[in-house]
């Protein structure tokens, strides 16, 4: 196999589908990373409460809420991928 | 390589976004494309915040603990040192144990284990309270977790002496409550 026969990854060239997908891919991937930071956070919080540290609650709820808009702003992100995608097929 | 496959992917993008969205195919619906997969983990770290501030509602504002009741647990003269008193309090389901480990000092426990809930029990040579499950180690003295996977110390019975009779007047407070304002 020739190095003109191997798939573009790079450049003008690539299709922007693919693209659009690795980018999804990777906000997906950073969704889930921070899915499993606020799952841990919601652990230790629990557990100092029982343990009757109650000022933990607060700043936990901040840092869950901050969390929450980043994985809501991530969602938009894809969103808005998908749909430039969408709108560029139909332009096609 | 025939065009046929070129064609084929050229009309199916060409169909409307209601045939992409809604299949007609069963094996379909099982399938998890990325929009509904990120909709899912945002959906999952709503959960979350939700949980997190269901917590800070439960923190803030709680209401005052109920007065227990004072409930006489031994004599002391029938409590030799190194000796062992299982009693229920508050409730009958409510296990606890009294351990006198000195001359002067005694101390009761909730007998859960923090971890997983099994009963501790008293281990004289070492002077620990010990759960058989996980080999979870508390000290004596004020129920703080030495070794394993306990991850707080055990709930400690507040006790008054009244003559010779030891008894029961409620929880010790833990964590911040424990602390002075």
């Amino acid at each position: 196999m020739s190095a003109g026969d191997e798939p573009r990854t790079r450049g003008p060239l690539y299709p922007l589908r693919r693209r659009e997908l690795t980018a999804i891919d990777g906000a997906l991937a950073l969704l889930a990373v921070l899915l499993v930071v606020q799952i841990w956070l919601l652990t230790a919080a629990l557990e100092a409460f029982l343990g009757g540290h109650r000022g933990v609650a607060l700043p936990a709820a901040v840092v869950s809420g901050l969390l929450f808009a980043a994985c809501c702003g991530l969602f938009l992100f894809i969103r808005g991928l998908d749909r430039a995608s969408q709108r560029a097929r139909a332009a096609r | 390589m025939s065009d046929e496959p070129k064609i084929e992917r050229a009309e199916r993008e060409r169909e409307p976004l209601w045939r992409e969205e809604v299949s007609i195919f069963a094996a379909d619906e099982r399938y998890v494309g990325r929009r509904q997969f990120a909709k899912f983990l945002v959906l999952a770290s709503l959960g979350m915040f939700v949980g997190n501030l269901w917590l800070l509602a439960k923190s803030r504002f709680r209401k005052p603990a109920a007065r227990l009741p004072a409930v006489p647990v031994a004599r002391l003269a029938e409590l030799p040192v190194g000796g062992v008193k299982l009693f229920n309090y508050p409730g009958p389901e409510d296990h606890c144990l009294l351990v006198r480990y000195a001359e002067d000092s005694w101390a009761a426990y909730s007998q859960k284990c923090t971890h997983l809930s099994c009963a501790v029990f008293y281990r004289a040579e070492s002077r620990q309270l010990v759960c058989p499950c996980h080999h979870g180690y508390f000290a004596v003295e004020d129920g703080r977790v030495l070794q394993g996977p306990p991850p707080r110390p055990l709930p400690r019975v507040r006790l008054e002496r009244r003559g010779d009779l030891l008894v029961a007047v409620g929880w010790e407070p833990q964590g911040d409550e424990a602390s002075p304002a």
